[in-house]
């Protein structure tokens, strides 16, 4: 039996690898060099280049935008171990994915484990097929780390519900088709009166405004409802309970955070260094600098081997869970301290704001990026709360 | 290789906390402190050599127990949660290893049977200045006639004061190789300056004079000195960045006890949120502690050629986090926490020492540098 698995698994293997190098287009096997490369799919979908389009829509017929799901919900029904080979082969040939979206990423688990299964097959094959691009609506105004003090709220008017309030830091707001709410549903509770809740942003009320960060840039919105009629049947799980919902998705959206800073697969810093500064008696001239970067790169290392660690852990049938609620505040850490020391290293050229040689301020815009990464997803005062309670079990009073 | 531990290396780690919990709790430290410096209890380590816990990295073919670094990494570190005083550090971790790498084999063949039956204990001697340094040596080999003799001054050897042996680095007369010799430590011409150190334990300056040493002595050959010291001193590195992450695991839980438990202003400690987030942040430090020290003892097993880079990343990591954990630990103990009748400022004054011996971080943090050519 197992041996017979393990030869389905090799064939699995020579097929995936033979399709990938007949279909997958030579230019969409480079790395990326700008977001603005990603495909996100939704009613407005932007195909980058015809290579793009050609190659999503090759995985699209092969069922492989997300070919972990189960069929019926327009998924490949790869099994893990499929599953695995797929993504080590379209590591091997440096295949990009052919489609991102929240979707994918955040609302689809949360479905998969909360939605009813009519809800299930309308909105998973909706996902599958890159029709929708979903966004985020959590934040308030007045709920940022005390989320569950959310004030928009929907009110019960028989078929539907009419929404009322605004949202803010959606990723991508002006560009989201639907969007997945947390709305109050009733004001006598706190965490007990939310309820999780389906959006279609081109509802007649629903506007957005996009929010200028320090940086200059604009990668989130605010998102306003001004009396939205929604129905009914675009409420996920049951009513109230939509806090159960919203945790086990804030998990997710931590795990994916988290990564921020070991994504940077661009030249070390140290390399930099190395050019920028120069070197004297065979060590960098700056000694200051130098141990920095020792030990920022040493931090690196062994947050990687952790990553390692929890992964080689869960395939051993032990819980990382305890080891992985650390992976958001120190994976962003990592990432805001590279930014500034990134600007220590680069000198006056790192501030440079609009220039063309500093690539319209990329770096400076960058290390003004960075300081979003430690309050997104959970503050990093909220990450170590949560360790502190729930790991250490220190107490409340 | 998963970075994991695998049932029998689980299984060893889980009876040598069994046994140290029985026959070696925090209060034997203690004790032995008390008794005058005490530096070996006999019983004890009659009873770890019983174990096998001498034989751990000796091969098979020399009738060792061959279980490898990452099983003796378990034992380490449930002896740096109790603070055990023994000779293992130096006589298995360093010494063993040392004549693991040595062509000597009918010395081998002897060192091996003694320390596996706990006949002997054995010391490595090799520091000459202030700080680790492995490069510096002006002690001595001369030839004469049929034997040769030893002239110099060694700093700083562990257990030096109750080793029988002393493995001792030194230039060879014409000054470019390096020897590693073996010496009766009662043998004429040596003279130690027992100095006890502020982790209660005794490091032994030691001078040479003109000591005799037989030919069948030495555990180098003409080009391999420099080899063999330089591989001791990464698998030692990681042995004491295995017994440090032992140190802080304990002083944290010891510390997280604590503040459970004691009130202030009618409430908890640990309910203030000053305390939890640093609270936090040690757990972190040491979850990213485990993966290095885990990741270098493998190192050591695979033989992999990134032992130098792994055995400095775990001893530069241990270094840094061995601080932040003890200065926090005696903190959080408030005024106690600086008295001697507690036990957590003991972890404090083991650690400053451990971050010294072969190298601190701001050492390992410059040799990381180096091998990656900056």
């Amino acid at each position: 039996m197992e041996t017979k698995t393990k030869v389905d698994l090799t064939s699995f293997r020579m097929e995936t690898r033979k399709w990938l190098e007949d279909n997958c287009p030579n230019s969409m096997r480079e790395p990326l060099t700008d977001v603005k490369q990603l495909y996100w799919g939704g009613r407005n979908g932007n195909y980058f280049s015809e290579d793009q389009k050609i190659w999503f829509e090759r995985m699209l017929e092969k069922k492989w935008i997300v070919p972990y799901w189960e069929t019926k919900y327009g998924g490949g029904g790869l099994t893990p171990k499929q599953n695995n080979i797929l993504n080590q082969e379209m590591a091997r040939l440096g295949c990009r994915k052919p489609h991102i979206n929240f979707g994918i990423s955040m609302l689809g688990p949360a479905l998969l484990k909360f939605a009813s299964e009519e809800q299930k097959i309308h909105y998973l094959n909706q996902i599958c097929k890159g029709e929708i691009r979903w966004v985020q609506g959590y934040s308030e105004p007045n709920a940022g780390s005390d989320l569950a003090n959310l004030q928009t709220k929907a009110e019960d008017k028989g078929d539907h519900f009419l929404v009322t309030g605004s949202k803010v830091w959606t990723s991508f707001g002006d560009k989201g088709d639907w969007i997945f709410c947390l709305v109050r549903t009733d004001t006598s509770s706190k965490h007990t009166g939310v309820s999780f809740l389906l959006i279609d942003m081109a509802s007649k009320g629903v506007s957005t405004r996009p929010i200028k960060l320090i940086s200059g840039k604009s990668p989130f919105t605010e998102t306003f409802f001004d009396a939205v009629k929604v129905p009914k049947k675009n409420l996920v799980g049951t009513l109230n309970d939509g806090w159960t919902i919203a945790k086990y998705l804030l998990t997710h959206e931590r795990q994916m955070i988290g990564g921020i800073g070991e994504t940077d697969k661009k030249k070390p810093l140290s390399e930099i260094a190395k050019e920028v500064l120069g070197k004297n008696n065979g060590s960098l001239s700056d000694i200051s600098i130098r141990n920095k970067i020792s030990e920022l790169e040493m931090n690196e290392k062994i947050f990687e081997l952790t990553i390692q660690r929890a992964m080689d852990e869960h395939k051993a049938g032990n819980n990382p869970g305890a080891v992985s609620s650390f992976f958001k505040y120190y994976g962003t850490e990592l990432g805001i301290q590279k930014e500034e020391l990134r600007l220590e290293v680069n000198g006056f050229n790192s501030t440079e704001w609009t220039s063309e040689e500093s690539n319209n301020g990329r770096e400076a815009r960058l290390f003004c990026r960075s300081k979003g990464y430690s309050i997104e997803g959970g503050t990093h005062e909220i990450q170590l709360n949560i360790i502190a309670k729930r790991v250490l079990g220190l107490p409340s009073k | 290789m998963a970075l994991v531990i695998n049932e029998e290396q689980q299984m060893l780690k889980s009876s040598t906390k069994e046994f140290l919990d029985l026959k070696s709790p925090l209060t034997l430290m203690r004790e032995l402190r008390d008794d005058n410096y005490n530096q070996f209890k006999v019983e004890l380590w009659t009873e770890m050599v019983e174990m096998g816990w001498t034989s751990l990295t000796i091969p098979e073919k020399y009738n060792g127990l061959n279980f490898g670094f990452v099983g003796l990494g378990q034992v380490l570190e449930e002896i740096g949660r109790k603070l055990t005083v023994s000779p293992i550090i130096s006589t298995v971790l360093m010494s063993t290893s040392l004549i693991s790498l040595s062509k000597n084999e009918v010395l081998k063949n002897k060192l091996f049977q003694e320390i596996m039956n706990g006949s002997k204990l054995c010391a490595l001697a090799h520091e000459e200045g202030r700080h680790h340094n492995p490069e510096l040596i002006n002690s001595l080999v001369s030839k004469n006639e049929d034997h040769f003799i030893l002239n110099g001054k060694k700093k700083f050897v562990i257990d030096g004061s109750i080793s029988d042996y002393l493995i001792v680095s030194a230039k060879h007369e014409d000054e470019k190789n390096i020897a590693l010799v073996l010496i009766d430590r009662k043998s004429d011409g040596i003279n130690l300056n027992n100095k006890v150190h502020m982790d209660s334990k005794i490091y032994s300056d030691i001078s040479f004079e003109n000591v005799k040493i037989d030919k069948m002595n030495f555990l180098s050959t003409d080009n391999d000195g420099s080899i063999i010291l330089n591989k001791t001193l990464d698998i030692a590195r990681v042995g004491l960045a295995a017994e440090m992450l032992g140190n802080v695991q304990e002083a944290f839980e010891i510390t997280m006890k604590y503040i459970k438990e004691r009130e202030q202003f009618g409430v908890k400690i640990g309910s203030f949120q000053a305390l939890q987030h640093r609270s936090a942040l040690m757990f972190g430090e040491i979850e990213l502690c485990k993966s290095i020290v885990l990741r270098a003892l493998q190192a050591i097993d695979s033989n992999d050629s990134e032992l130098p880079k792994f055995a400095s990343l775990a001893k530069a990591k241990l270094g840094l986090v061995s601080k932040l954990i003890t200065n926090e630990a005696v903190q959080m103990h408030g005024g106690i926490g600086v008295t001697d009748d507690v036990d957590i400022g003991f972890f404090l004054k083991k650690t400053r020492v451990a971050d010294r011996i072969l190298g601190d971080s701001n050492y390992h943090l410059d040799r990381l540098a180096k091998l990656n050519n900056y």
